[in-house]
C-alpha cells in the first residue's frame, strides 16, 4: 500500500482495531521511519482523542481523587485508626463484592451484547421506517403462493427496501444477495448481501438514488458469503418492479 | 435514530478539560515536568484537569460505576508510572490520558466479554508516550471538538454506528461485520467514508 492508502487506516490502527496483514504492513512501514506516515499517525491520534472527549458527561465520585492520591502515597493524617478500621471493612466488603462481581460480570456481558444488538437493530429499523415514510415510495409484493413472501419498496431518491418472510435456511458460508434486473436485457446488478433472522424474516436496504423505470425486477439468490458478481443460483424471490 | 450516544452538545467534561487546557495551555509542559519530578501535587492537578473527561469516557464504555472508578485510577497510575519517557516540550497530556483511559476500558470489556484481542491488538504499545510527542495541547481545542461534533451530525446511521463500534466498543471491522450481519466490504466502506468526513472537517483547523 502507498502512504496515501495507509493514511486512511491510521485512526483504526491507533485504536488497536486493525488486524492481520494490514496491521503487519503498517507496523513495517512505520518501522522504516516514513516521515509522512508519522505525521498521518499523529493526526489520527489527535482526532481520536478529540472524538473520545465527546463522550456524554459523567461526574466522578469525590472519593475517586482521594483514592488516586492515596495510591501514590498522599494520605490524609489524624484519622489513622479510623482509616485502619475502614480499610478492614473495605477488605471484607471487597471480598464479598468480588464473589458478587463475578456473577454480575457474566450477566453484564450478556446484557451488553443484547444492548448492542438492540441498538444496531433499532437503528436499522429507523432507516426502514424513514424509507417507508417517504411519499414517493412504491410497493410491489412477491411470492404469492410460495413459501418466501414479502414486499419490495422502491424510492427514486432512497433506493430499494426488501422485507421478506419464510426465507429458506442458509447453509454455513452462504448469504442472500439482492439483484436489480435491468429492463431490456443486460446482466443483473448486485444490490447487497443480507441474512435472515432465525424465524426466516429479513429486511435489506440498498441505499442511494435509482431510476425505477430502468428496473424490470428485484430478485434474490443464495450466494457465497463474499458475494458474487453475477447470480450463481436460481432466484427464489422475483418482484416485478416494472408493474409499478 | 439521528443520535445514539455521542451527544449533541459539547459534554461538560470535554468543555471543562478544554477550558482548563485553553487557560493553561502553556503550563501543560510545566505539569508534565512536575509529574516527571514525582511531585504529588502535579498528579492532583492532572486529575483536576482530565479526571472528569476520563471518567466520562470510561463510564461510556463500561457502563459500570465501580469498574469505571478502578479504571480511572489505573489510567492515572499508568500515566504517573510512564511519564518519564514523555517529552514535556512537544507532548500533549490530554490525548495521552484519553487514549490510555479508552484502552483500559476496552481491555476491561474484552476480559468481561471473554473477547480475546483479535490479532493480538497490542493496546499497551499504543500508549507509548512517544506517540504523543508531536501533538500540541490544542489537539483538544474547543474549535476542533466543535467541528468534530458537527461532522458527527453529518454521518448517516450506518457510518455513526461503525464509528461507535470502533471507538467505544473496540471492535475490529471483521467483528463489526459479524455484529451488524453485513459483508466485511460494506462495513469497510462505511468506516472509510465516515473517517473521511471527520478527517476533512478537522483538516480545516490546523493544530497550533
Amino acid at each position: 500500500m502507498t502512504c496515501e492508502e495507509l493514511k486512511d487506516m491510521y485512526e483504526l490502527y491507533s485504536l488497536g482495531v486493525i488486524e492481520g496483514e494490514e496491521k503487519a504492513e503498517i507496523d513495517a512501514h512505520l518501522a522504516r521511519g516514513c516521515v509522512a506516515c508519522r505525521k498521518s499517525l499523529s493526526d489520527a491520534v489527535a482526532m481520536n482523542a478529540a472524538l473520545l472527549s465527546l463522550a456524554p458527561d459523567m461526574a466522578p465520585p469525590v472519593r475517586l481523587k482521594r483514592r488516586l492520591m492515596a495510591s501514590i502515597g498522599v494520605k490524609q493524617t489524624g484519622w489513622g485508626w479510623a482509616a485502619a478500621l475502614a480499610a478492614a471493612c473495605m477488605l471484607a466488603l471487597a471480598l464479598w463484592m468480588g464473589v458478587q462481581e463475578r456473577e454480575r460480570s457474566a450477566e453484564l456481558a450478556d446484557a451488553r451484547q443484547t444492548l448492542l444488538e438492540s441498538k444496531i437493530e433499532r437503528d436499522q429499523m429507523m432507516q426502514c421506517l424513514s424509507f417507508l415514510n417517504q411519499p414517493e415510495t412504491q410497493q410491489v409484493g412477491f411470492g404469492k403462493g410460495k413459501p418466501a413472501q414479502g414486499n419490495v419498496f422502491v424510492n427514486p431518491r432512497k433506493g430499494v427496501l426488501l422485507i421478506g418472510a419464510n426465507l429458506p435456511e442458509l447453509t454455513p458460508g452462504r448469504m442472500f444477495e439482492m439483484w436489480m434486473i435491468p429492463k431490456g436485457g443486460g446482466g443483473p446488478q448486485p444490490a447487497g448481501m443480507f441474512r435472515a433472522t432465525e424465524s426466516g424474516t429479513a429486511y435489506h436496504m440498498m441505499s442511494g438514488p435509482i431510476d425505477p423505470s430502468s428496473i424490470a425486477a428485484i430478485a434474490v439468490t443464495v450466494e457465497p458469503e463474499g458475494g458474487s458478481a453475477a447470480p450463481t443460483s436460481q432466484p427464489f424471490i422475483v418482484a416485478p418492479v416494472s408493474a409499478l | 435514530m439521528k443520535q445514539l450516544t455521542l451527544v449533541k452538545f459539547l459534554p461538560a467534561a470535554a468543555a471543562y478539560a478544554i477550558l482548563q487546557v485553553a487557560l493553561r495551555v502553556n503550563d501543560e509542559g510545566d505539569l508534565a515536568r512536575r509529574l516527571k519530578a514525582r511531585d504529588p501535587h502535579a498528579m492532583a492537578d492532572l486529575y483536576n484537569r482530565y479526571g472528569r473527561v476520563a471518567y466520562s469516557l470510561i463510564y461510556r464504555i463500561v457502563r459500570n460505576g465501580a469498574a469505571a472508578e478502578d479504571l480511572v485510577q489505573e489510567t492515572f497510575l499508568r500515566i504517573w508510572n510512564r511519564v518519564q519517557s514523555f517529552d514535556p516540550e512537544r507532548g500533549a497530556l490530554g490525548p495521552w490520558v484519553l487514549t490510555v483511559a479508552r484502552n483500559r476500558a476496552i481491555d476491561y470489556l474484552r476480559s468481561v466479554d471473554g473477547r480475546m484481542s483479535s490479532g493480538a491488538l497490542d493496546l499497551d504499545r499504543l500508549e507509548n508516550p512517544a506517540l504523543y510527542s508531536d501533538l500540541a495541547a490544542s489537539a483538544l481545542s474547543l474549535d476542533r471538538t466543535r467541528r468534530l461534533q458537527g461532522a458527527l451530525e453529518k454521518l448517516n446511521a450506518n457510518q455513526r454506528m461503525v464509528i461507535e463500534l470502533a471507538y467505544f466498543e473496540g471492535l475490529s471491522q471483521t467483528e463489526m461485520a459479524a455484529q451488524m450481519k453485513q459483508p466485511l466490504g460494506t462495513v469497510k466502506t462505511w468506516v472509510r467514508s465516515a473517517l473521511k468526513i471527520l478527517r476533512d472537517e478537522l483538516s480545516e483547523v490546523a493544530i497550533a
